[in-house]
């Protein structure tokens, strides 16, 4: 029999294989559920305007912050009910994908 | 003489096309380690077969002062010829001239050699190197892309279509190459995206290089888009003339019959693989103890590497491999292998090359990622291309195939002609681990020792199930069979099927989940 290098563990339905793990399979990040209190970017763009400051109460529905992205200008939106705990960006602020927002309590 | 007069007038137009878009854009070109679109045809097909057509094809746009243009052959040079005596069409754009940019007459050109190949029956290879569209002829560049798509659609599964990508190939051209066979790639050299690093940058603020974006390696190992990965322009069209050997010169014919030649001894299917299904081998190499002459020639090597596909010959006739690999990732099935192996599938299917399927996997690939990119419908793929598939399909399980993988790999049940197992197979609803943990769980639960009580149930399912001849007893398994005996088995399965007839309830296209 051959010998292999590189090998990894992989369990299929409580059987652990001996084998390649492939660069994706390695890569993948674990699954999390969203958090409606961190507001992300979900695109790349510009902060071109802020309509809350810290410690402000807001409710489900109230504008937050206007994104600039793909030539829209994108309003995000509170999904709950809050107090805004912390903003991470400031007005003419370019953002990457996922880049922090804003955090609520 | 007159008549010398007009010839030496000929002689005189052709050897000024035949420079391009002369000195300095060919050296340019070379600068970049590419040959000019006439070498490439030349490089490519059988010494002196080539004949050109419409050398002498001119575009007509007369905005933005084109009229006063002159872009030799239009960009593009057409024609056919052999490789290894097989005739081919072949066009190749000339990126020295205007950039290989794709003008009226330019894809009008390539639309003449398509039709010329699909009437002709004859494989087409089409070479891009081009910068896009000609944007000072407008519309027409557009219209000629969709005339090049509508081709590429007819002609898919009745002449074999090869595209091979050796310069840039960005936007709407890319969607040839997409509908195309296979797609042939050279490191540094091919580039295809449908927006470039320049718009990603403006809209998305995302830096990326041509070749992190779009190069060979990308469309190799993360896209699949492309088939075949070379690092020279040489070793590329060595690629394109070994696949052609395999394959017929179109849907109504088989591929050409080679002498046939006993694998190399040194491949003893015996000894490749380990008796404990959890240990990896690698399956290529159980291929190499069963084809003619261990001659095995594999297709997206780089690509969802869990499933092995490629081209061997059994009694020197063509045949489509289709094998878990043990050694990567378990040899499970997931979004991007299922899709692999479905879509060569379907090729074996429309060029009457008879599948061999060599199964050995655990299953599918669990997963939150699996499961949100549609591993349902792209699994599914692989049960409608075997289910659907008339030529003879030939199934060897040489170890584990468990649950839903099983029926999923050429099994009895989707209709392959001929199921084998080795003494090693072990066919089962699932792998003993989980089966004894589901079957005896009270027993499990409630015994003082559960994990010996565990250990007891997993062997007692084992010595049970976890072998080939339940499913030999259901009829499932035509024939359980030493792992030497394979060759034979198949020559002869190969043989009995050569006129393999099934009905097919009539219909206009089936749906396939893509």
């Amino acid at each position: 029999m051959k010998e292999f290098e590189n090998l990894g563990m992989l369990n299929i339905n409580s059987i652990v294989y001996k084998t390649r793990l492939s660069a994706k399979f390695m890569n993948k990040k674990p699954y999390k559920k969203a958090d409606q209190r961190m507001i992300l970017s979900f695109i790349p763009g510009t902060v071109l305007d802020i309509m809350v400051r810290e410690g402000q109460k807001v409710s489900k529905g109230e504008d937050l912050m206007i994104l600039d992205a793909m030539k829209m200008q994108n309003k995000l939106k509170s999904t709950i009910d809050g107090t805004i705990k912390k903003i991470f960006v400031s007005k003419g602020n370019r953002v990457a994908k996922g880049t922090k927002l804003i955090e609520m309590k | 003489m007159a008549v010398n007069k007009k010839i030496r007038e000929l002689q005189e137009k052709r050897e000024k096309i035949l420079m391009g878009g002369g000195e300095q854009a060919i050296e340019k070109q070379k600068a970049m380690g590419k040959r000019t679109a006439r070498e490439r045809i030349m490089a490519l097909l059988d010494k002196d077969s080539f004949m050109e057509y419409d050398m002498f094809v001119e575009h007509d746009a007369r905005d933005f002062d084109m009229d006063k243009k002159s872009l030799p052959s239009d960009g593009v040079i057409i024609g056919s010829g052999t490789i290894y005596g097989a005739p081919v069409a072949i066009f190749a754009q000339d990126f020295t001239v205007a950039g290989g940019s794709l003008g009226l007459m330019h894809s009008r050109k390539i639309a003449k050699i398509m039709d010329h190949a699909l009437k002709m029956r004859i494989p087409l290879i089409g070479i891009n190197d081009s910068g896009g569209a000609r944007i000072q002829e407008g519309v027409n560049s557009l219209a000629g892309y969709g005339e090049i798509f509508f081709r590429n659609t007819i002609s898919s599964g009745v002449i074999p279509q090869i595209s091979v990508i050796l310069g840039p190939c960005a936007g709407g051209a890319v969607y040839s190459p997409a509908l195309m066979d296979f797609v042939f790639v050279v490191d540094n050299i091919s580039k295809m995206f449908i927006t470039g690093p320049e718009v990603i940058k403006t809209v998305l603020g995302e830096e990326i290089s041509m070749e992190e974006l779009g190069g060979a390696r990308v469309h190799s190992e993360i896209t699949g888009n492309a088939h075949f990965f070379a690092h020279s322009e040489d070793e590329c069209f060595e690629q394109i003339k070994r696949l052609i050997t395999f394959i017929p010169w179109n849907n109504s014919r088989k591929a050409k019959s080679f002498e046939p030649g006993e694998p190399d001894r040194s491949f003893d299917p015996e000894k490749i693989v380990p008796d404990d299904p959890t240990l990896p081998y690698d399956v290529k190499d159980v291929i190499r103890s069963i084809v003619d002459k261990s001659d095995f020639f594999e297709i997206m090597e780089l690509y969802a590497k869990n499933i092995v596909i490629g081209f061997g010959r059994l009694g020197g006739r063509t045949t489509g491999f289709v094998a878990n690999q043990p050694l990567e990732m378990a040899g499970v099935l997931d979004v991007d292998s299922s899709d692999k192996a479905a879509r060569f599938i379907r090729y074996c299917d429309a060029f009457n090359i008879p599948i061999v399927t060599l199964v050995d996997l655990p299953g599918y690939l669990p997963g939150v990622d699996q499961e949100h990119a549609g591993v349902i419908r792209h699994g599914a793929k692989v049960l409608y291309a075997y289910s659907e598939a008339t030529v003879p399909k030939l199934t060897v399980i040489l170890r584990k195939a468990y649950g839903g993988g099983y029926i999923a790999m050429s099994s009895r049940h989707l209709r392959a002609d001929f199921v084998f197992a080795w003494p090693t197979a072990e066919i089962a609803v699932m792998g003993p681990e989980g089966a004894a943990n589901i079957i005896f769980r009270k027993e499990i639960m409630s015994s003082d020792d559960p994990d010996g009580m565990r250990k007891q149930k997993v062997e007692e399912y084992k010595a049970k199930f976890a072998n080939p001849y339940v499913a030999a007893a259901k009829g499932y398994v035509d024939a359980v069979i030493e792992p030497k005996e394979t060759r034979r088995f198949l020559l002869h399965a190969i043989e009995v099927s050569e006129n393999k007839d099934v009905p097919m309830p009539e219909k206009k296209h089936g749906l396939p989940p893509f």
